[in-house]
């Protein structure tokens, strides 16, 4: 039954669920990457981007457009919970690591609660002109909605990482990163320049969260299902690259896909973990940091 | 007035007053009869947890409209174990021992309802099981009465093999969950593959985090099978249909589907909307004419106007008909017996046909269904986008069994095209 041709069409898929998984994943690459926040809601944000497209589309929104609206709320919504976490948590001091992972992860239970009590526990799903549809290259068919996450996956990935080097904004939070005190010395506020980075992580949330409904239906419980994946993503990158990011979105997604098709689909989940396992122990800081 | 003295004129005034102040019905001075239950209201389950909640409040409130169960009023207890069989043992101790239920209806789905039946068959409980599979197979409880219409592999999905060895297929594909459902009805599928003399091109479990089945659809088109069986989740459903409407499954596949949970939600069944079209699949109950049971039709009627306010599908068909019969054979077993002693209530169960809204059940020695009848159905000329259609006969044909039929398997391919 295995084919070179499946081989190939293996590979294929893999680089498209790659983008898709590095999509996803960006916005974490700078919550967690860049300003060490351990934004365990990350996924559960994901998830109520996804249900704010489909809110967006049941008024006959197409979902990229809806993506599209959805980013400044979601930018701000973002400022609001990280100046709540610095204020009750950071600011703090010593333990604000551990005391941050229970805050995130009461902020993604709280999503899941009123994304249950609003829209209920039924599946949502959205419909595009590219959803349901495939190009057709010989024998092979590609769904048109991965296609379009390669697309906006590369374009956000780019467009992050030209802020971040290019922009004295975005030069300042890759800084923080390294040196909050340095920061402040050249007169720059590193509270406000987190603030301002955790609602960009947020933003390309958003952006993640539309992929998301554009790929697969939805449910309020989703979250769990990307919380490892988007981890082990940015993890494999290297805390805070951006293109780092699209490449581990990429390897991760052809491995899975490589060992889907030819040892079972029952494996392909380990593969992520096995991935971090093994760069944790080989390569700590990452395959594309310095 | 000059006949009647302003004695019984005041008399009779003061009755008629009193009938309007005092409520409309006078309850006995006993203590209601509570019926005890727990289903998922949070959780992924929770869907079905909630539809089932309505209908058994719905019936309720039709028993004490009636004047209650011998005489006295009805009172369902409820508790969320969110689909969890680490609650449900406990909320059923709670329950019996401190709510003092009358009755019980086993908690919803099979996961959660499994765990208490060591439970139930330690106390000698009366137990009505509510869409659970093989749940009492283990404990053999002699006081379990299903009131889904399935028992064992066979009469989930035997429907669908029987039209495969109809239809000449020669060769199938197997793609199912890693869960412990699918995996008990794909050993079920493989064997009466067996028995039918197929040959299995392609067998492939999947994990329940899976994310896109595009590879795996690929694979079956590749191993060019006559009919695929698929057991799945609602979300994977979704996700299946989705992928092979874009990659497509191969020109010789006659059937596809079989036991793919969720293309019974209304939600899953209004956004899949026309990619559903040549699926064949089982279900619970359709608005076909064949199912017309006395009853279903006021009922979900009823449901689809309460149903909003609740949060939950208005169509109802796969989960709260059965919920309200549960309800019903224990509601029908008291009635007959006058008596709340569950051994009593069991004796009567086993001996005797209770009608219902899903209709009549007679149980077999395991206490599932002496005649199961999950229906196979083939979704026809669907369009997008449109939740109503499905209120509509004709839209979901039943091919199997003889019984119910309302039309033939139109093969998967040429279904698709029309």
């Amino acid at each position: 039954m295995f084919s070179f041709e499946l081989l190939f069409e293996a590979v294929v898929f893999g680089l498209l669920v790659g983008c898709f998984y590095a999509a996803i994943s960006l916005g974490l690459s700078i919550a967690f990457g860049l300003l060490d926040v351990p934004h365990i809601a990350h996924a559960a944000f994901l998830v109520l981007a996804a249900y704010m497209t489909f809110l967006l589309g049941s008024y006959g929104l197409d979902p990229l457009v809806a993506a599209v609206l959805i980013v400044i709320p979601f930018f701000f919504f973002g400022v609001l919970v990280y100046r709540f976490y610095y204020e009750a948590f950071e600011k703090r001091g010593a333990d604000a690591g551990v005391r941050g992972i229970a805050f995130f992860f009461g902020i993604a239970f709280l999503v899941q609660v009123f994304l249950s009590m609003k829209f209920g526990l039924d599946q949502r799903t959205v419909s595009a002109p590219y959803i349901g549809r495939s190009l057709e290259l010989g024998d092979m068919r590609i769904p048109w909605r991965l296609i379009v996450v390669l697309c906006v996956a590369i374009a956000l990935t780019v467009g992050l990482k030209l802020y971040l080097s290019k922009t004295f904004q975005g030069r300042a939070i890759r800084a923080v990163a390294q040196d909050a005190w340095a920061l402040r010395i050249v007169g720059a506020n590193p509270v406000l320049t987190k603030q301002w980075a955790f609602g960009i992580a947020t933003a390309a949330a958003a952006i993640g969260g539309a992929l998301l409904i554009i790929v697969s239906p939805v449910e309020p419980s989703l979250d769990r299902v990307y919380i490892g994946r988007t981890f082990c993503v940015v993890v494999l990158a290297g805390l805070g690259s951006m293109s780092g990011t699209l490449v581990a979105g990429l390897i991760l997604g052809v491995i899975e896909s490589l060992v889907l098709t030819m040892f079972g689909a029952s494996w392909a989940p380990a593969v992520a973990y096995g991935l971090l396992l093994l760069v944790l122990a080989i390569r700590p800081q990452g395959l594309f940091r310095q | 007035m000059t006949n009647v003295s302003k004695r019984t004129f005041l008399h009779g005034m003061g009755l008629g007053l009193g009938a309007l102040v005092l409520p409309q019905r006078v309850w006995s001075q006993e203590s209601p009869i509570k019926v005890g239950t727990s289903m998922a209201l949070s959780g992924p389950l929770a869907s079905g947890g909630r539809q089932s909640q309505l209908a058994l409040q719905m019936w309720a409130e039709d028993v004490n409209a009636r004047g209650g169960l011998l005489g006295r009023k009805v009172e369902i207890v409820a508790y969320d174990d969110q689909g969890s069989p680490s609650q449900s043992p406990g909320i059923f101790s709670k329950l019996v021992d401190l709510d003092k239920v009358d009755l019980l209806i086993a908690p919803y789905g099979t996961v959660p309802a499994a765990a208490i039946m060591p439970f139930a068959k330690e106390r000698r409980l009366l137990m009505i099981g509510h869409i659970g599979y093989q749940i009492n197979s283990k404990a053999k409880h002699d006081m379990w009465f299903n009131n889904s219409p399935w028992s064992d592999a066979e009469s989930w999905v035997g429907g669908f093999f029987r039209l495969g060895k109809s239809a000449g297929v020669k060769k199938v594909a197997f793609l199912a969950s890693d869960q412990e459902f699918a995996q008990n009805i794909l050993a079920g599928a493989k064997s009466l593959a067996k028995s039918a003399g197929f040959e299995s091109v392609y067998e492939q479990s999947y994990p329940p985090s899976t994310v896109d089945f595009s590879a795996m659809i690929r694979a079956i088109r590749a191993a060019a099978p006559d009919m695929v069986f698929v057991g799945s989740y609602p979300a994977d459903s979704t996700a299946i249909i989705r992928a092979v409407n874009e990659i497509g499954v191969g020109p010789n596949v006659k059937l596809f589907g079989g036991a793919m949970v969720g293309l019974q939600y209304a939600s899953i069944m209004q956004s899949l909307g026309s990619q559903l079209n040549g699926v064949v699949n089982y279900t619970t109950y359709v608005p076909e004419k064949t199912m017309a049971f006395p009853g279903i039709k006021d009922f979900l009627d009823r449901f689809a106007k309460r149903a909003p306010a609740a949060n939950v599908e208005t169509l109802g068909y796969y989960v709260a008909p059965f919920a309200y019969a549960s309800a019903q054979i224990l509601e029908r077993a008291v009635t007959a017996t006058k008596s709340l002693k569950h051994d009593v209530l069991a004796d009567y169960l086993r001996k005797n046909e209770i009608s219902t809204l899903v209709g009549p059940i007679r149980w077999g020695a395991d206490g599932e269904w002496a005649n199961p009848r999950v229906v196979m159905v083939q979704f026809r000329d669907i369009k997008d986008g449109d939740l109503e259609q499905f209120r509509q006969e004709g839209k979901q044909v039943i091919l199997e069994p003889q019984q119910f039929k309302t039309g033939n398997l139109i093969p998967f391919q040429q279904a698709r095209r029309k």
